[in-house]
């Protein structure tokens, strides 16, 4: 099957899973209790005042109807309204994007850095101290609680050494963050050549990204060890060995080139690991970011963006997994044909 | 016989099997061998740090840590527990359904499928606890939906090939019923992936239970959970009481832990096809 046919049926794979994801959260947000024309109405509504604003939410319309106008909504940018920060929610998630995708992306740098050796090294090394210990460190990051660890790597960070910031977000209080361009400050304070910007959110990107990427790492040490385990029985790379490479050219070059094409699929995985945790991550390191926003919203009983930021995190969920898809099928052509 | 003698033999395995049948004790006997009352407060000892008389120490209150925590685990296991038990049973009756019928039954339930497990599992619970609102059944419901794709999924397959075996044929022909042959005759031979699955979906249970209590969105104070326990010991780091949030996690770690540790072991001699895969 050639790719094109292989990216149309893929793409329209999803059609109907966006379709599912939108009708999970339109369940959650508008059937379940937690009438929202009761929020909206305040405590102190009268029976008649309630009934007219459900009227004028048209929650007295039928399910399909309500469904439709949710999901035309949806298409035109329509998150619904924070009672919170009394602003539309989509405004309030453009303003806190960069700071989750800040965290995310450093949080996979790390996962993928510091994984990836690792997994080579404990294939490499096959039951020996290495090995162990790196088994070791995924097992732990996976039994760990994310929430935990930052609190540790806190404790001992910040209050014990104290070469860690307060945990209380993206820069130090005496800095002004850099000109906003892409919004992530590492990047805003190297273009802008902002040099005490860039030191500071450095700093205070350390602690949550350590945190982050070590609890999603393991499933990438896993996969690497477990592809170059095999690889290395192969015939190629016996026939790499026969021919007289180093151990360097055979392992870095040949095996781990191919040990990389699997791997890609479990970015899939991570990300969903990542998207999960950075939630917790965020309350952790009062990151300002959008699990911090759902959540601190909710404080307040409002549950709009909760489910906004649900739905939001589901799309983004999906579109990263077609991209992952449609990147292995691109390099390993063998997978178009499943 | 030869899975426990395997659990037993394997020095991590059984180290998670002793650690388990530790927690579920203590779970088991929480009113009986803490030394207090995990509630009551205690005006004198306030803030304590780890001594003979308070173990893990106490907190804001006074209240006794160990036996706050002790008592935690009766929460923590029970809701994991009973996320597991309903996902199990809700997931194999879908997949079973699913996968002997096939066809648009089949369609139907795999798209729907597709949908829960388009939302990582945390974030779906996150949306469902904040719609239903934070109580123990709620939590475990909301855990429970988001596990139901991995038995379907499972059952499912095997059922997709059991079906065309020839003792199922053979039970068809002598004429039983559909659900006898489902129940009765199939399911028993999909049960080994399902005890795996089971075991790991425990541990995830726990760190979801745990996550959720931890951002307010799971079991409240008073109640004693590790999570939230963590989440309140979490404002006194900066005054330097440790132990109120490092007892707490040590408890969800060691858990997890022991039921990854099991559940691993589990896999590779129950299900050996599955190594690796997660």
């Amino acid at each position: 099957m050639g790719f094109e046919r292989y990216l149309l049926r893929r793409i329209a794979l999803v059609v109907p899973t966006l379709v599912g994801v939108t009708l999970i959260t339109f369940v959650l947000t508008y059937l379940l209790p937690g009438n929202p024309a009761l929020v909206k109405a305040g405590s102190l509504a009268t029976p008649e005042h309630i009934a007219e604003m459900e009227h004028k939410m048209g929650l007295d319309q039928p399910i399909y109807v309500q469904y439709g106008r949710y999901v035309r909504g949806l298409l035109s940018g329509d998150l619904g309204e924070s009672t919170s920060t009394g602003r539309p929610v989509l405004e309030d998630f453009r303003q806190r994007v960069p700071a989750t995708l800040e965290l995310t992306l450093a949080s996979l740098l790390i996962a993928v850095g510091v994984g990836i050796p690792l997994g080579v090294l404990s294939a490499v090394h096959r039951d020996t101290l290495v090995d162990h210990v790196s088994r070791l460190i995924g097992v732990g990051g996976v039994a760990m609680p994310s929430f935990w660890t930052g609190l540790l790597l806190i404790y001992v960070f910040f209050y014990a050494l104290g070469v860690a910031p307060a945990p209380l977000g993206r820069l130090g209080p005496e800095i002004t963050p850099p000109t906003r361009i892409t919004g992530l400050y590492v990047v805003d304070a190297l273009v802008t050549g902002n040099g005490r910007a860039l030191a500071s959110s450095l700093h205070h990107l350390m602690l949550p990204a350590i945190t982050l990427g070590f609890a999603v790492m393991a499933p990438l040490t896993r996969m690497v060890r477990a592809t170059m385990l095999e690889i290395l029985e192969s015939d190629f790379v016996k026939a790499a060995w026969a021919a007289g490479l180093t151990p360097r050219q055979v392992i870095y070059g040949d095996a781990l080139r191919n040990a990389l094409i699997p791997v890609i699929t479990v970015l899939g995985v991570i990300f969903g690991f990542l998207m999960a945790g950075n939630v917790v991550v965020e309350i952790v390191y009062a990151w300002p970011g959008l699990g911090n926003y759902a959540v601190t919203s909710l404080m307040t009983k409002d549950s709009g963006p909760i489910q906004s930021f649900v739905l939001f995190v589901a799309v983004v969920y999906v579109l990263v997994n077609l991209a992952v898809d449609l990147l292995y099928g691109l390099v390993d052509p063998r997978i178009r044909l499943r | 016989m030869t899975a426990w003698r395997r659990l037993a033999h394997d020095r991590l395995s059984f180290v998670g099997l002793v650690a388990l049948g530790l927690v579920a004790l203590a779970a088991g006997s929480a009113p009986w061998i803490t030394p207090y009352d995990p509630d009551a407060p205690d005006a004198e000892a306030t803030l304590s740090s780890v001594s003979a008389h308070h173990w893990m120490g106490t907190d804001v209150y006074g209240r006794d840590q160990l036996s706050r925590i002790v008592h935690a685990s009766r929460v923590d296991l029970l809701v994991a527990l009973g996320a597991t038990a309903m996902a199990l049973t809700a997931g194999t009756l879908i997949g079973a359904l699913s996968g002997y019928r096939g066809g648009w039954t089949d369609q139907i339930v795999m798209r729907a499928i597709d949908a829960v497990m388009a939302f990582p599992a945390f974030i779906l619970a996150m949306g469902i606890t904040a719609a239903l609102g934070n109580t123990i059944t709620n939590v475990v419901v909301a855990i429970a939906i988001t596990h139901v794709p991995i038995y379907t999924r499972v059952i499912r397959g095997e059922m997709l090939k059991v079906r065309e075996m020839e003792y199922a044929e053979a039970a068809r022909t002598v004429g039983n019923p559909v659900r006898r042959i489902v129940l009765r005759h199939l399911l028993p031979n999909c049960v080994p992936p399902l005890i795996v699955q089971a075991t790991l979906a425990m541990g995830f249970a726990i760190l979801t239970v745990a996550a959720l209590s931890f951002i307010g969105l799971g079991i409240l104070p008073p109640q004693s959970e590790w999570g939230a326990m963590t989440a309140e010991g979490a404002g006194n780091i900066v005054s330097g009481e440790w132990w109120l949030f490092v007892f707490p996690g040590l408890a969800i770690m060691v858990t997890v832990l022991a039921f990854n540790l099991v559940g691993d072991t589990l896999r590779d001699v129950l299900d050996p096809r599955m190594r690796g895969v997660r």
